[in-house]
C-alpha cells in the first residue's frame, strides 16, 4: 500500500478530478477519492467544495470508509451547516446499528459536529446510548454529554443528561465510570458552584474500586477527580491515601504523579505525629526518583513538579541527591531542572559532592547552563556557611579560567558572598579587579562596581577604578550608573581628601546632565547630604547593611500550595496558576490544600492579608527562576516604562488638531513674538520629564495634614489653562475630578474682552487614553464682558487614542464665535483609575511575579504623617485598592492595585516604615527589595 | 484536555492533523511550525506556550509529535500518551518515519479517532485494538454479534490486554531479565552515582486465562519468609547460593495487568499476562551494585599541541563469565588533527566525525584487565575556551544481572483448562547491559 502519493498531487483542475471520482460506481474508486480528499484536508488545502459528493459517500457497509467521510465531516461541517443536515439520517440510523461499535462510532462523531440543527437530533440517540447495554457505546456516550455541554449547556442541563452522567459513576464497567468521571469533572470545571461532581463517601468508595480495575488513563482521571475531594476527616484521609498508595507503583508516570497529588494533598490533614503520616512520607520518595528513568519529556514534567515538592516538604527528598546530579546527555531543560533542585537539596551534610558536581557544569558548553551553575555555587556558600571558603575559592578557580560569561557571573555571586559575610574574604578583591575590563554586562559591572565602593579603603587605586568607569557615564545602564554615584559617594566618605573632584563631578552627571529622574533624586540626596551634614552622610550611606536572605527564590505560600494541588498538570509545570495561561472560565477556581486536622497547626497556609504585625509571614520574595536576581538587583528601568504602553501603531499622524491651527494662532496672537515655536508644548520644562505616575501620586498626598479625610477622589485647584492674551480676551482655567466613576472637565470661563462670546464649543486632539467630551460644552447664555461662568463636562474614554508626551498631556480647542483657541493641559492620570480596580489577591500574586524587572519603576513621596491604614484608605478614595498589607521589620508593605481606564493594571508596593513617618517609599509594578532601599537609598529611609 | 493532535516532517511540513476541541484552530498548526521547527535555537523545553496556547512534543527520529492544548491538562498525560501513539504505529507499521506515515495515514486517523476521544486517551492497548482496527479495514464479511461484543468486553474490560479463547498446543513462556546498568565516576575512581534500572520482559504462549504469580529474590520478601519460617539457622541460606541472597529494590513500577493493590499489601507480584511479549515490570535499585568493568584514565596535556591519553579496563565478574560487544569511546578535542593508538587487545579507531578514539573489543572474560593508549595531536588555536572533556563512556553487555535479582519462581494457574504449572515450559534469561556509563576524565 502507498498511500504517500495521495500527499503529492499538485494538479490545477483537482477539485474536479476528485468530483468525478466520488461520484464514481466502482466502490475502490470511490474510496481511494476520499483518501485523496483527506490527505489534501491534512495538509491545509480547502476542500470544503466537495461536500455533498464526500456526505453521498457516507451510506456505506466498509467500514473505513465511513470513518473517513465522518472525519470529513467534523471538520468541514461547520463551514457548511445547511449541508451538514444531509447527514444526520445516516447518523441516526447508526445510532441503531446492531453492531456496537457502528453506534458508537456514530453517537462520537455526531458530538464532534457543531452544528445547532444537528445538536438538537443527537439527544435523542444520546439518551439511548447512554443506557445502551454495551458498555462500549456507554463510555463513548459518556464522552458525548462532555462534548454537547461544550457547545449548548442548557440543551445538556434541560434534557437531564446531568443526572444520567451521575449514575453511571455507579456503572458496573470500569471504563465507563472513568469517562464518566473525565466528562463530569470538565463540566464541573465551567460550572464552579454546581456542586456537579457532589463527592460523598458513598462515590468516593465507587471511584475507588474501579481505580483498581480501569485502564491507565482511566486511572489518571479518577485520581485527578479524588484530589478535588476533601475528606471529611483524618481517618477518612487516611483510609484513602492507603488505597491510592499503590498507584505509586504503576508504570505510567502520569498515574504515579496523580497519585502522589492526592497523597500530597491529603496528606495535609494527617497529624504529623501519626505513624502512618511518616510511611507515607517513605513511601513518596522511591516512586519520585524512578520517574527520572523515564523519557526526557516526561522527566522534566517530573522535575519541575519534584520542584514544588521539595518547597513544600523538603523531607521526602532530601537523602536522594546525587539522582539529580547532571548527566552529559540529559536534555539542557532537565539539567536546568536538576540544578535548581540540587540547590534546594543542598545542605552541609552533602555540600562537598555538590560543589565538585557544581565545579564540574560551569566547564560545560550551553551558556545558561553554565551561568546557572557558577550562581549555584554562590548560592551554596550563602546557603552552607561552613562551605563559604570552598565556594569562594572554586569561584576564583573560575574566574581564573577567563571565559567571559563565567568571569562575569562569578562576580555577581561573590558580590552576594560578601554582603553575607562582610570583611571575610576581601583578599580576594585583586584577583577580581584584574577582571574589570572583561565586563560587559551591566549587573557584572554594577557588582563590580558595588565591591569597589564597599571596600574602597582597602583599594589602593579605587579612585581611578572608578573614574575609568566614568568616562562612559552616560552610555551605561541605569543599574551601573546609580551604582557608580553610591560608590563614588562612599568612596568620598571614607576617602574625602583625594576624591573630591571625583565626587562633584558624578553629581554634577547624575543631577545636571541626565534625564533619569531617579538618578537625578538620588544625586540631589546625596548632594545636601553632602553640603549639610557630613557626619549624617556618613551614617546614612555607610551604614550597615540588613543580611541576605537565603532563600529567595522560594515560590510564595500560597501560591505553592496551589500548584500543589495542581501537581502533574501544566500549572505545575509552568508554575504559574491556571488562571495565568487559561481562557474564559475554566481553571479560574483556585484551589488550596485542605487545613490540617488535631493539633492547632491550621495556621501552616498564612494568609497575606489577614496577618497582623505581630505575625509576620516568612519573608519570601518573589521572583521567577532568577536565582540571586532580586537578591541584590540594584535599580531599575526609568518609570516610564511603567506607564502602560498605549498604541504604539497610532503615533504618527499626530497634529492634526494643532498642526494647522498653530499657525493661525501664531498670527493672531501678537503678544507671543519669537518664541512661538514651542508652543504646543506649552508647559513647565521640569514637568515635562516628571513622570506622570509619580506626580499624580503626589498630588494625592499632598493633601497629607487632616487625618479625618473624606473619602473620594482628590481635585487639583482649578489652574489658569488659557491666558486671555492669548485668546482674545476669553481666560480658561479648570481642573479635573472623578466623580462617581464619571470624569468630568471642570472648566471656569472668563470674558476678559469688551463684546460678548456665544456659540462655545470644544474638541479635544487624540490623546494617550481616549479622553473625549461625551456631550456639547453646555454655555447656553452668552458670555458678556467681565463674566465668569463654570461649566463642568462630562468626558469618555472612548476617543480616538495616540501616545502623548508627557502620557498625561492633553490637547484641548475651544472655538467660539470669535475664533478657534488652543491650548494644553495635563490630567492627573488617577482620573483614569477605574472603581472596579481591586485586583482578586490570587490573580495579584501571579501577576506580580510575572513582571518583568524592566517594568518597575519607584518613587518616593516626601512628608507624609500618615500610618499606613489611613494612607490605605485615603488611596481608597481614589481607586488605588490596597490588595493585602504585611508588616516586615516594622515597615508596613501595602500591595495595591489600580486599574486604568483601558484595562491596564498597574501594581504596586508602597513601604511606609512605621517609627519614621516622613518618608513613604512607593515601588511600582515590582517590589523592590528591601536592600536596595536601605543600601542606595537609606538617606531616603532613615 | 488534548485539543489536537499534530504530525510533522523534518521541514514542518503537516502530515497529520486531528483537532478534537473547538478552542484549537488550523493556526495552531502554523504556530508550532513557527515557533518551534523552524526556530533557529535549540528547543529549551518539551513545552511551548505560545499565545496561550500550549504544545508538548516529542520527537522520533526526523518526525515531529505535538499535542496541543488551550487548558491546564495533565501533562504527564499527555507525554504518556504521545510515547503511547509512537508504540502503537510502532506496532501497527514499524519504524515512525514519513514514508511509513504517510502510507498509512488512513490507519493512523482511524487509530486517532479511536484512542483520543474529545482529547481523553481511551484504551490504547495495542492487543485490544488489533482486534478492530486492521490494516485492511474492517473484515470484509459482518462480524457475529459475538465477535462484536468480544470485542467491546475487551476494549472496555477490566482485562483490556487479554482476549479470551486463546489456545496453544505448546503452553511455554520466556523471562528476559534486562538490566542496564549507569555509572558516573570521577577520575579517581570515586563512584559519584550508579543504578541500575531493570525491566522484566515476558513472553507468554498461554492457552485460556492463566493466573501467573511472579517471585524474584526482593529483600523485603525473603526477609519476611526468613522471619516465618526457619529461625533458628539463620546462616544456612548463605550457604547454598554464591554471594547474595537478596536484593533491594528501591522501587518498581509494573504493567498494569499486576494488581498492585496487592503488591502493596502483600508483596507478591501477580496477574494475568497479555499474550506474547509485553514488559511485566520495572525496577530500579541502588545497593551493592555489580560494575562489571572499571575504568582508569589518564590524560597528560604535553604542551599545547598534543595530548596522551591512556585508558585501562578492568572486568569485575566471574572469570568463567563472558561480556560482549565492549566499546570505549574516549572523546577528543574539536581541534584533534591527527591520532596513534596503541591497544592490547580488540581494535581501535579514531573516528574524526564523532570527534572520538572508538575502541572495540568482541569478548572479554572476567578478572581481565585491557589498555589502551594514544597521541592525540593537536592544532594550535586561538580559541580561549578550554575543551570541555566530556566523559568517557563504555558500552558492554555481560550474561548477568548486575543488580544481582534472581527470578526464584514464576507459577501458572488455569483452573479451567486442565495443564498445570509443571507442563509449562519456562525459560530464564539475564541480560545486563551499560546505560550511561560514563567515567570522568
Amino acid at each position: 500500500m502507498t498511500d504517500s502519493k495521495y500527499f503529492t498531487t499538485t494538479k490545477k483542475g483537482e477539485i474536479f478530478e476528485l468530483k468525478a471520482e466520488l461520484n464514481s460506481d466502482k466502490k475502490e474508486k470511490k474510496k481511494e477519492a476520499v483518501k485523496k480528499v483527506i490527505a489534501s484536508m491534512t495538509v491545509g488545502k480547502d476542500v470544503s467544495a466537495l461536500f455533498p459528493d464526500v456526505v453521498n459517500c457516507m451510506q456505506t457497509d466498509n467500514l473505513e470508509l465511513k470513518k473517513l467521510v465522518y472525519l470529513y465531516l467534523m471538520n468541514y461541517a461547520k463551514s457548511q451547516p445547511d449541508m451538514a443536515i444531509m447527514a444526520v439520517n445516516t447518523f441516526v440510523k447508526d445510532c441503531e446499528d446492531l453492531n456496537p461499535l457502528i453506534r458508537a462510532l456514530a453517537v462520537r462523531t455526531m458530538g464532534c459536529i457543531r452544528v445547532d440543527k444537528i445538536t438538537e437530533y443527537l439527544c435523542e440517540p444520546l439518551r439511548k446510548c447512554l443506557k445502551d447495554e454495551d458498555p462500549y457505546v456507554r463510555k463513548t456516550a459518556a464522552v458525548c454529554v462532555a462534548k454537547l455541554h461544550d457547545i449548548n449547556a442548557q440543551l445538556v442541563e434541560d434534557q437531564g443528561f446531568l443526572d444520567t452522567l451521575k449514575d453511571l459513576i455507579s456503572d458496573s464497567n470500569p471504563m465507563v465510570v472513568a469517562n464518566a468521571v473525565a466528562a463530569l469533572s470538565e463540566i464541573a470545571e465551567s460550572h464552579p458552584n454546581s456542586n456537579l461532581l457532589d463527592l460523598n463517601p458513598q462515590t468516593i468508595n465507587k471511584l475507588l474500586t474501579a481505580l483498581n480495575e480501569c485502564t491507565e488513563w482511566g486511572q489518571i482521571f479518577i485520581l485527578d477527580c479524588l484530589a478535588s475531594y476533601l475528606p471529611r476527616d483524618d481517618r477518612e484521609s487516611q483510609s484513602i491515601c492507603e488505597r491510592v498508595t499503590p498507584r505509586l507503583s504503576h508504570a505510567n508516570s502520569a498515574v504515579v504523579l496523580s497519585a502522589v497529588k492526592v497523597l500530597m494533598k491529603f496528606m495535609e490533614m494527617l497529624p504529623k505525629d501519626l505513624d502512618y503520616y511518616g510511611t507515607l512520607l517513605k513511601k513518596l520518595a522511591p516512586p519520585l526518583v524512578t520517574l527520572l528513568s523515564a523519557e526526557p519529556e516526561l522527566q522534566y514534567v517530573a522535575l519541575r513538579n519534584i520542584n514544588l515538592i521539595v518547597q513544600k516538604r523538603p523531607e521526602i527528598l532530601k537523602h536522594e541527591m546525587k539522582v539529580f546530579f547532571v548527566k552529559y546527555n540529559d536534555p539542557i531543560y532537565v539539567k536546568l531542572e536538576k540544578l535548581d533542585i540540587m540547590i534546594r537539596l543542598a545542605s552541609q551534610a552533602n555540600i562537598a559532592q555538590v560543589l565538585a558536581e557544581l565545579k564540574e557544569y560551569a566547564t560545560e558548553v550551553d551558556v545558561d547552563f553554565v551561568r546557572k551553575a557558577v550562581r549555584a555555587i554562590g548560592r551554596c556558600a550563602i546557603k552552607v556557611e561552613q562551605s563559604a571558603e570552598r565556594c569562594v575559592s572554586t569561584l576564583l578557580d573560575l574566574i581564573q579560567t577567563k571565559v567571559n560569561y563565567v568571569v562575569q557571573e562569578a562576580i555577581v555571586v561573590i558580590k552576594d558572598i560578601f554582603r553575607k559575610y562582610p570583611n571575610k574574604y576581601e583578599s580576594v578583591i585583586a584577583t577580581l579587579c584584574e577582571n574589570l575590563d572583561s565586563l560587559d554586562e551591566p549587573e557584572a559591572r554594577a557588582a563590580m562596581i558595588w565591591i569597589v565602593g564597599e571596600y574602597a579603603e582597602r583599594i589602593d587605586n579605587a579612585d581611578e577604578l572608578l573614574e575609568s568607569f566614568l568616562e562612559g557615564f552616560h552610555d551605561e545602564s541605569t543599574q551601573v550608573q546609580l551604582q557608580l554615584l553610591t560608590a563614588i559617594v562612599k568612596l568620598f566618605l571614607k576617602k574625602p581628601t583625594e576624591t573630591q573632584e571625583l565626587v562633584q563631578q558624578v553629581l554634577s552627571l547624575a543631577t545636571q546632565d541626565s534625564d533619569n529622574p531617579d538618578l537625578r533624586d538620588r544625586g540631589y540626596i546625596y548632594w545636601r547630604l553632602l553640603s549639610t551634614d557630613p557626619v549624617a552622610a556618613k551614617e546614612v550611606v555607610l551604614a550597615e547593611k540588613p543580611l541576605i536572605s537565603e532563600e529567595t527564590d522560594l515560590i510564595e505560600p500560597t501560591l505553592l500550595e496551589e500548584l500543589i494541588c495542581h501537581i502533574g498538570t501544566l500549572a505545575s509545570v509552568y508554575h504559574k496558576p491556571p488562571s495565568a495561561f487559561v481562557e474564559g472560565s475554566r481553571g479560574v477556581q483556585h484551589k488550596r490544600l485542605p487545613p490540617r486536622a488535631g493539633s492547632g497547626e491550621s495556621t501552616e497556609s498564612p494568609d497575606v492579608g489577614q496577618s497582623g504585625p505581630s505575625e509576620a509571614p516568612p519573608a519570601v520574595i518573589p521572583s521567577q527562576g532568577d536565582l540571586l536576581g532580586d537578591l541584590l538587583n540594584l535599580d531599575l528601568a526609568p518609570p516610564t516604562a511603567t506607564v502602560p504602553s498605549v498604541q504604539p501603531s497610532m503615533q504618527m499622524g499626530a497634529m492634526d488638531l494643532l498642526g494647522g491651527g498653530l499657525d493661525s494662532l501664531v498670527c493672531s496672537s501678537p503678544a507671543m513674538g519669537a518664541g512661538l515655536g514651542a508652543a504646543p508644548a506649552a508647559m513647565p520644562a521640569s514637568l515635562g520629564s516628571a513622570p506622570a505616575v509619580g506626580g499624580g501620586l503626589g498630588d494625592l498626598f499632598d493633601l497629607g495634614g487632616g487625618v479625618g479625610m473624606p473619602t473620594g477622589s482628590y481635585v487639583a485647584p482649578k489652574t489658569v489653562w488659557l491666558l486671555a492674551m492669548k485668546a482674545k480676551g476669553l481666560e480658561i482655567s479648570g481642573t479635573f475630578a472623578r466623580r462617581g466613576g464619571i470624569i468630568q472637565m471642570d472648566l471656569s470661563l472668563t470674558n476678559k474682552a469688551m463684546s460678548v462670546m456665544t456659540d462655545f464649543a470644544i474638541q479635544f486632539n487624540r490623546n494617550s487614553f481616549g479622553l473625549a467630551p461625551a456631550g456639547p460644552l453646555q454655555v447656553l447664555t452668552p458670555l458678556s464682558p467681565n463674566q465668569t461662568i463654570d461649566v463642568s463636562l462630562p468626558l469618555s474614554t472612548s476617543g480616538p487614542v495616540m501616545k502623548m508626551e508627557p502620557l498625561n498631556n492633553l490637547q484641548v480647542a475651544v472655538k467660539n464665535n470669535i475664533d478657534v483657541f488652543y491650548f494644553s493641559c495635563q490630567y492627573p492620570l488617577s482620573l483614569l483609575f477605574v472603581e472596579d480596580g481591586k485586583m482578586d489577591r490570587q490573580v495579584f500574586l501571579a501577576t506580580w511575579k510575572d513582571i518583568p524587572n524592566d517594568n518597575e519603576a519607584q518613587f518616593q513621596i516626601k512628608d507624609i504623617h500618615l500610618n499606613s491604614d489611613v494612607a490605605s484608605n485615603k488611596l481608597q478614595g481614589s481607586n488605588i485598592f490596597t490588595i493585602a498589607k504585611r508588616t516586615v521589620e516594622g515597615q508596613d508593605m501595602l500591595y495595591q492595585s489600580v486599574k486604568l481606564t483601558n484595562g491596564i493594571w498597574v501594581l504596586a508596593e508602597m513601604r511606609i516604615q512605621t517609627g519614621n513617618p516622613n518618608y513613604t517609599w512607593m515601588c511600582w509594578r515590582r517590589p523592590h527589595v528591601r536592600e536596595c532601599v536601605s543600601q542606595n537609598d537609606s538617606p531616603v529611609i532613615s | 484536555m488534548i485539543g489536537g493532535l499534530f504530525i510533522y516532517n523534518h521541514k514542518g511540513e503537516v502530515l497529520i492533523s486531528r483537532v478534537y476541541r473547538d478552542d484549537i484552530g488550523r493556526n495552531a498548526v502554523d504556530a508550532f511550525r513557527v515557533n518551534v521547527i523552524h526556530a533557529r535555537q535549540q528547543v529549551r523545553s518539551p513545552v511551548t506556550n505560545i499565545a496561550r496556547t500550549s504544545f508538548f512534543h516529542v520527537k522520533r527520529s526526523n518526525i515531529w509529535l505535538a499535542a496541543v492544548t488551550k487548558q491546564n491538562v495533565n501533562a504527564a498525560m499527555v507525554f504518556e500518551f504521545l510515547y503511547k501513539m509512537c508504540d502503537v504505529m510502532t506496532a501497527y507499521f514499524g519504524k515512525i518515519s514519513e514514508e511509513n506515515i504517510k502510507n498509512n495515514f488512513v490507519l493512523i486517523y482511524e487509530l486517532l479517532d479511536e484512542i483520543l476521544d474529545f482529547g481523553y486517551p481511551q484504551n490504547s492497548e495495542t492487543g485490544a485494538l488489533k482486534t478492530f482496527i486492521t490494516q485492511q479495514g474492517i473484515k470484509g464479511q459482518p462480524q457475529t454479534k459475538e465477535e462484536q461484543s468480544q470485542i467491546t468486553s475487551q476494549v472496555t474490560g477490566q482485562i483490556g490486554w487479554r482476549r479470551e479463547g486463546i489456545k496453544y498446543r505448546r503452553n511455554e513462556l520466556f523471562l528476559d531479565v534486562l538490566e542496564s546498568v549507569n555509572l558516573l565516576m570521577s577520575p579517581q575512581g570515586q563512584v559519584l552515582s550508579a543504578h541500575v534500572s531493570g525491566r522484566v520482559v515476558m513472553k507468554s504462549y498461554l492457552s485460556g486465562m492463566p493466573e501467573c504469580k511472579f517471585g524474584m529474590n526482593d529483600k523485603i520478601v525473603i526477609d519476611k519468609q526468613g522471619k516465618g519460617g526457619t529461625t533458628d539457622e539463620p546462616g544456612k541460606s548463605e550457604l547454598g547460593g554464591s554471594g547474595k541472597q537478596s536484593i533491594a529494590i528501591d522501587d518498581c513500577t509494573f504493567h498494569q495487568c499486576v494488581r498492585l493493590s496487592k503488591f502493596d499489601s502483600e508483596r507478591s507480584i501477580s496477574f494475568i499476562p497479555p499474550d506474547g511479549e509485553y514488559e511485566l515490570m520495572r525496577y530500579r535499585t541502588t545497593k551493592d551494585i555489580i560494575l562489571p568493568f572499571r575504568v582508569i584514565p589518564l590524560v597528560r596535556e604535553v604542551g599545547r599541541t598534543k595530548l596522551e591519553v591512556k585508558v585501562v579496563i578492568k572486568s569485575n565478574f566471574k572469570p568463567s563469565l563472558l561480556a560482549q560487544k565492549i566499546e570505549v569511546r574516549i572523546p577528543t578535542p574539536l581541534n584533534t588533527s591527527g591520532v596513534q593508538v596503541i591497544c592490547m587487545k580488540g581494535k581501535a579507531k579514531y573516528k574524526a566525525s564523532e570527534n572520538a578514539i572508538v575502541w572495540k573489543i568482541k569478548r572479554m572474560a572476567g578478572m581481565k584487565e585491557s589498555q589502551i593508549s594514544a597521541e592525540i595531536e593537536l592544532l594550535p588555536t586561538n580559541d580561549k575556551k578550554k575543551w570541555a572533556r566530556p566523559p568517557i563512556s563504555m558500552n558492554f553487555e555481560v550474561p548477568f544481572a548486575p543488580s544481582g535479582l534472581k527470578v526464584r519462581y514464576l507459577k501458572v494457574f488455569e483452573s479451567k483448562l486442565n495443564y498445570s504449572d509443571h507442563d509449562v515450559i519456562k525459560w530464564v534469561r539475564y541480560i545486563g547491559r551499560s546505560g550511561i556509563y560514563e567515567t570522568r576524565c
